[in-house]
């Protein structure tokens, strides 16, 4: 537990070395695949999270935070470079040149008895149901595949992120009646998830922000964090398996119940119909709507640190 | 009944707790009440699901005591111990060292300590398990599949027709059978709101298992027992082990099971040392005794597509049925006959226990799941020798099958019959070539 705790917190501290040298978006390729993703620059900043809506007490109050420069993923993480990283045998298979060894050894996912895109298909399609320690331990294999660190983004990152600069309660404004340019929401998903990148992007980007899959951030959910929280890349560590702080709408998700500050959070009944005991530390059988998107810090951590945050002990879940 | 005495001592304390539920006609066979009022449970098998599925037992809300597990493995049963014990405590496990059963043998007095056994371990095991406990008249659970081969059916159905005789409940971890929207639907399959059933789809197609790697310790029996799943002693193969959800429902449908099956299946790309002797994939149809025609289709293929789910069509309307809760019934014209609730919907492996648990504890005979399970792993098992010989198989040409995959010894240090060769990979079926039955 302390070990969780410590490595959550160290992560954010970054360093004034720059090894990247160049901030701008590039495409990053999984070595030895077709698979590519890419990545936009996010700004250090500052920015007003949050909102003083008081139908909405867990957005309350309005802070200013302040962040360090990020990369965002432009879209959610989608099967195809996810299922390589589930699946051993079949990364090898995909994987011209073999696996490396130290990318062998690797933790990965137990394979999912049931099928875990729950009939909605792959082929650039996001990723789904994987637990937050599975979104984590799937940053750790690109980070041994490629030597880039990437993680999951704090709240912080992904509110900062979402606005792109806006101050309302969508990017593109306060009136839902546009949303549909830019999501796949309840209204018209036909309860599906759907390729990635197919609505307008925000200004730095980010397609899919408010749609299509939920994404997992870092943050342990508390209702009253905002009233508390650092002013300078803030992070409620977790020390415990729920609830965490999920964002962004799904294909699930109401109109309602969309905006750049809404905080949604995780759920253990998520997992209620896992038949076995201890229930999966990688999938969440009644969450076809949770996804991932992933950040890399301009500044990463030393590989130390990097270690200890990928090493973390999953929490047992009964 | 040789348990008369027990069972009156059951009646008599039982009363204390069942209060005002008790039924006049209260009735357990072969249970015994423990002082405490308790029913004591026995868990065979120690992994997950059988965890699983004792973690729903206490979930009921039933006066439960576990008081005897068996596995093969101390490992997995210490572990499952653990998980049990931290969640419910001493007041409900009550499982002192000499009833935690390791090796092969443990099943029988671990069942002979319980009132109702859970039955868990790898489904080659299962016939055995299964006519043990109800030799000893207990009240079971048991996970599907049934049995891996023909014998292990023929097994099981001779015991679920004693489980039958002495009125003992048995419930199948078939779980689409105590969904509300498999439920739904049949009811209205049954009813004729589709017509004759003249054709369907079921499909189990995923990526596959976990594999567990072999270590340098390991005998080549702990290894297949550890790995079981890629081995037909004790798997059945995925098209027994898992497709057997999806081909049940097709008999449910049918009211009935195939009279033969015909199909092409092979190793395509899960092709390693180790990945066993099953397959990858298996394709089928299966006829029915009225002509009508069952597609089957499952196949663990990484990267490709996913597919769980079922689809019958009547002369008049279809279905569309998933484990996610789908039961979408429409016309020929496209007009909705029935369409289920998604949403909210109960877990179905809770209700399973539920309503196992809550007939025992009234003393009702209501389950009697053993014969249906067995016949849809009997045609499942149909399957795999319908692709694994190439050839057409009548459902009673399977059933009299006598090809014996089962060890003659069951040790550690015993030498399982499938082996693998000089080059570290194991042989399997060659359609056309293999002998099956």
């Amino acid at each position: 537990m302390k070990k969780y705790l410590a490595a959550s917190g160290l992560i954010l501290m970054s360093f004034q070395l720059n090894e990247s040298g160049v901030f701008e978006a590039y495409t990053q390729k999984i070595p030895g695949t077709e698979v590519t993703f890419d990545l936009a620059p996010i700004p250090a900043g500052s920015f007003q999270m949050g909102s003083n809506d008081s139908n909405f007490p867990d957005q309350n109050p309005i802070h200013e935070v302040k962040l360090d420069a990020f990369w965002m993923g432009t879209h959610e993480v989608t099967w195809d470079a996810f299922e390589l990283f589930l699946d051993k045998q079949y990364e090898e298979s995909m994987t011209e040149g073999g696996v490396p060894e130290i990318v062998d050894g690797l933790t990965r996912p137990s394979l999912p008895y049931l099928d875990m895109t729950f009939g909605m298909g792959k082929e650039g399609k996001p990723a789904v149901g994987m637990t937050q320690y599975g979104a984590l331990q799937y940053c750790r294999w690109l980070y041994l595949k490629t030597g880039i660190f990437y993680r999951i983004p704090t709240e912080a990152e992904w509110e900062y992120a979402a606005r792109a600069g806006s101050k309302g309660r969508f990017f593109f404004g306060d009136d839902p009646a546009n949303l549909s340019e830019y999501s796949w929401t309840k209204a018209n998903s036909q309860d599906g998830t759907h390729p990635v990148g197919q609505k307008k992007a925000n200004p730095w980007g980010l397609f899919d922000i408010y749609g299509n899959v939920q994404e997992w951030t870092i943050d342990l959910y508390e209702e009253d964090f905002y009233s508390r929280s650092a002013k300078e890349n803030p992070l409620n560590p977790a020390e415990k398996l729920y609830p965490h702080v999920v964002r962004g709408g799904s294909f699930k998700t109401p109109e309602s119940e969309i905006g750049s500050a809404v905080r949604g959070v995780s759920d253990p009944t998520w997992k209620r119909i896992d038949p076995q005991i201890p229930k999966s530390q990688w999938w969440f059988p009644e969450a076809p709507f949770i996804g991932l998107r992933i950040v890399r810090p301009l500044n990463p951590p030393s590989p130390e640190q990097i270690k200890a945050y990928y090493e973390q002990e999953p929490i047992a879940d009964y | 009944m040789k348990n008369l005495n027990s069972r009156r001592d059951f009646l008599k304390t039982s009363a204390l707790v069942t209060g005002g539920m008790m039924a006049p006609s209260f009735l357990v066979p072969g249970a015994y009440a423990a002082p405490a009022n308790e029913l004591k449970l026995a868990v065979i098998g120690c992994g997950g699901r059988g965890t699983g599925a004792v973690f729903q037992a206490f979930e009921t809300g039933h006066p439960i005591k576990l008081v005897a597990m068996a596995d093969a493995f101390q490992d997995r049963l210490d572990n499952s111990y653990k998980a049990i014990f931290d969640k419910y405590g001493k007041d409900k496990v009550d499982v002192p060292e000499e009833m935690k059963l390791v090796g092969f043998e443990g099943y029988k007095k671990a069942i002979a300590a319980a009132d109702v056994v859970i039955l868990a371990s790898p489904p080659g095991f299962r016939p055995s398990h299964f006519e043990e406990a109800v030799n000893q008249g207990k009240q079971i659970f048991m996970e599907k599949p049934v049995a891996t081969d023909a014998a292990g059916i023929r097994k099981v159905l001779a015991a679920a027709e004693v489980a039958k005789a002495k009125k003992l409940n048995v419930v199948v971890g078939l779980q689409r059978r105590y969904q509300s929207n498999y439920i739904e639907v049949m009811k209205r399959i049954q009813d004729g709101q589709l017509g004759e059933i003249v054709g369907g789809q079921v499909y189990w197609n995923d990526g596959g298992v976990w594999i567990r790697e072999r270590k340098p310790e390991m005998t080549e029996m702990e290894y297949q027992m550890r790995n079981w799943y890629y081995f037909n002693w004790l798997c059945g193969d995925h098209i027994t082990e898992q497709h057997v959800h999806n081909i049940d429902i097709a008999n449910w449908a049918k009211n009935g099971y195939p009279v033969k099956a015909e199909g092409t299946g092979g190793r395509q790309v899960r092709t390693g040392k180790n990945t066993g002797e099953i397959f990858d994939h298996h394709v089928l149809t299966f006829t029915y005794a009225d002509g009508s025609v069952i597609h089957s289709e499952c196949r663990h293929f990484p990267g490709a597509a996913n597919r769980v789910d079922e689809t019958f069509q009547g002369t008049k309307g279809k279905v569309y049925l998933s484990a996610g809760n789908h039961g979408d019934m429409t016309d020929w014209k496209g007009n909705s006959i029935y369409s289920h609730n998604r949403e909210n919907q109960a877990n179905p492996y809770q209700t399973e226990h539920d309503e196992l648990w809550g007939a025992i504890v009234k003393g009702e005979y209501k389950f009697a799941d053993a014969e249906r399970a067995a016949k849809s792993t009997m045609t499942a098992i149909m399957g795999r020798y319908a692709t694994y010989s190439g050839k057409v198989l009548t459902w009673d040409e399977a059933l009299n099958g006598t090809v014996d995959l089962f060890p003659d010894t069951l040790a550690w240090d015993a030498t399982p019959k499938l082996l693998p060769g000089a080059d570290g990979f194991y042989p399997h079926a060659v359609p056309g070539k293999s002998k099956v039955v």
